[in-house]
């Protein structure tokens, strides 16, 4: 278990990011407290060098988003955070990620237990072909809780959370297939958030999806940042602007940037940044 | 198109005008060609022999299939009487080849598609083995649950068990619908395998990023999404098991018996066996061919059920999957 492993006092940033955040601690109400954070990662599939020394700082109860054009390694980046690629053959990490502190890289954490406090929402809707209810219920099953009393009101709280309840409450027991894709991202967000994660990874979460839900998305990231901290990965600059605090530029594998969302967009310190963001290239 | 290619090719070959594009010397070709109508005679033979002999059974073997038929036991060696002892002992040694062959199946095709590194030389020594032991003839799995089963495993219980006495040791149902389960494993295996291909990966990441484990996401994602096609490994492995003859010839199928099989060590009448005996070992062959008429229309009716059953439910899951 990931709590076994000593737990170190929370560190405030004291090496904040590259570009200063005067200006984000100025907007922030909490002063910015790192939640996760990598030092000198470096990431290969096989012999291709994906990511190149990434020193990168996630703060708590705020949204960070990472951009950069396709390829760039952002979403190879969201999955270190939560060990997802763990799964692929070949994958190798050297260099740090820790959350509060503690590597998660650690041989003595517990994979499954992790991935319950960093919760994730991928870029298709992908629910399990089981109802609205089982869905969200499934984190909470594999976690060992059968008392059905704690499961209703998990459901409940997690759809509500996800601003689905009032749009399912009466389906519950409907195959999660009959709703729409928005509905379905909602529920895929709110099955992850049923495990009560300390952090939430979105993979383009909006990408697929038409103006109304992506907008009910976006809505709902930033009613969940004050619970929740999120890193979110978008090729869309203008959400990226609309609801991040935080914004991290990929390219080619490096972190150019990394800064509050207002300074990346308005006053970049690197040129590519400055073409990035404003849609010169990508 | 056509007309570009050939014309890029004829400047490249030869300094002359293409006389025809190559789709119309393609259709020349073809038209002359001996292949199409080779091929076309063969199907044609293929389907009139199906014809002719599906005809000839219906013909000679409907008239016989009576309630009395499928219910009674053979009467008058064989000439008389019905074959529902070889009814009873086919779906018993299916059944229970079926309670064999499905957990074993699916666990080593779990073993191969989540566990196993594809490079491993384990798994790639069981892949050779699974592909090998469908080539296997038939009368070498008779042979091999005759020795195995009855001689060293049913032996080693008798003398373990029961002082020596004659009891597992002996052929039974129980070893022929073991020896058949080997036969029918790699038919498992393989739509296990191909069931669980289809399973979306999305599926197993969104199991794994709620915090499942390796086997929680196999047991509660991937198992109950690739039921359908373990049911279909199981009807077609049933489909197959049914007509084989040569695993269980040695290993415990009977001639005749008085009595149907209730315990694992009794022997058994079968379908396929019934069919073998009659047509050659019977005292009088011809008297006994109206009843291998109906007899073997029974058994055919038996595995085209199963394996309509079979195509159907595949069918349904591929529907399912389209969604």
């Amino acid at each position: 278990m990931i709590d076994k492993v000593p737990t170190l006092p929370r560190r405030p940033a004291t090496q904040p990011s590259r570009s200063g955040d005067t200006e984000a601690e100025s907007r922030m109400a909490d002063p910015t407290t790192v939640k996760m954070r990598s030092r000198g990662l470096d990431f290969y599939y096989g012999a291709n060098h994906v990511l190149h020394n990434v020193d990168f700082d996630v703060f708590a109860h705020s949204v960070t988003a990472l951009i950069g054009p396709s390829g760039c390694g952002k979403s190879t980046f969201l999955r270190t955070l939560n060990r997802m690629n763990d799964q692929i053959p070949g994958a190798r990490l050297t260099g740090e990620v820790s959350i509060d502190g503690n590597d998660i890289y650690d041989p003595l954490v517990d994979v499954t237990a992790l991935r319950r406090r960093i919760g994730m929402v991928f870029q298709r809707s992908n629910p399990f072909p089981k109802s609205i209810y089982e869905n969200v219920a499934f984190g909470l099953r594999i976690a060992g809780v059968r008392d059905k009393r704690v499961l209703d009101e998990t459901v409940e709280e997690s759809l509500k959370l996800s601003a689905l309840w009032d749009e399912v409450k009466d389906d519950l027991n409907k195959p999660a297939f009959m709703f729409s894709g928005g509905q379905q991202q909602r529920l895929c967000i709110a099955r992850a958030l049923a495990v009560r994660p300390e952090v939430i990874l979105m993979d383009e979460p909006a990408s697929a999806l038409d103006p109304i839900s992506t907008a009910k998305i976006e809505e709902l990231i930033e009613d969940l940042k004050v619970r929740y901290t999120i890193v979110i990965v978008t090729h869309n600059m203008q959400q990226a602007a609309r609801i991040s605090q935080y914004t991290g530029f990929f390219y080619m594998g490096d972190l150019v940037e990394f800064g509050p969302t207002a300074k990346i967009f308005t006053t970049p310190s690197e040129k590519r940044t400055e073409d990035y963001v404003t849609g010169r290239f990508g | 198109m056509a007309e570009a290619t050939a014309t890029t090719r004829s400047v490249s070959s030869s300094p002359e005008p293409p006389r025809e594009t190559l789709a119309q010397r393609s259709r020349w070709k073809r038209l002359l060609s001996p292949l199409p109508i080779l091929t076309g005679f063969l199907a044609v033979c293929v389907i009139t022999m199906l014809v002719v002999i599906l005809w000839n059974i219906v013909a000679g073997g409907v008239g016989r299939l009576t309630w009395e038929f499928m219910t009674g036991a053979p009467t008058h060696g064989m000439t008389e009487g019905g074959i529902f002892p070889a009814i009873f002992g086919t779906v018993f040694l299916v059944l229970l080849m079926t309670i064999a062959v499905i957990p074993l199946g699916v666990a080593t095709a779990i073993y191969l598609r989540y566990y196993a590194r594809p490079d491993a030389w384990f798994a790639r020594a069981v892949r050779v083995a699974v592909n090998n032991l469908a080539g296997v003839p038939a009368i070498v799995f008779g042979l091999f649950g005759l020795g195995f089963f009855i001689q060293f495993v049913g032996r080693g219980i008798d003398n373990a068990f029961f002082g020596g006495a004659l009891t597992f040791g002996q052929p039974a149902i129980i070893w022929a619908s073991l020896t058949l389960a080997l036969l029918t494993l790699p038919v498992v295996i393989v739509a296990t395998e191909e069931a669980m291909r289809t399973i979306p990966n999305d599926y197993l990441e969104a199991s794994y990023a709620l915090g499942a484990t390796r086997w929680q996401t196999i047991s509660r994602v991937v198992l109950p999404n690739s039921l359908t096609g373990i049911l279909t490994g199981g009807i077609l492995a049933v489909s197959r098991g049914a007509g084989e003859v040569a695993p269980i010839m040695f290993t415990g199928a009977a001639y005749f018996l008085p009595y149907l099989p209730k315990k694992l060590n009794d022997q058994f009448m079968e379908l396929g066996y019934h069919v073998y005996v009659m047509s050659t070992q019977s005292p009088d062959v011809e008297a006994t061919l109206p009843v291998l008429y109906s007899t073997v229309l029974v058994l055919l009716l038996l595995t085209f059920a199963l394996n309509a059953l079979g195509v159907l439910i595949r069918y349904r899951l591929r529907g399912r999957q389209a969604v």
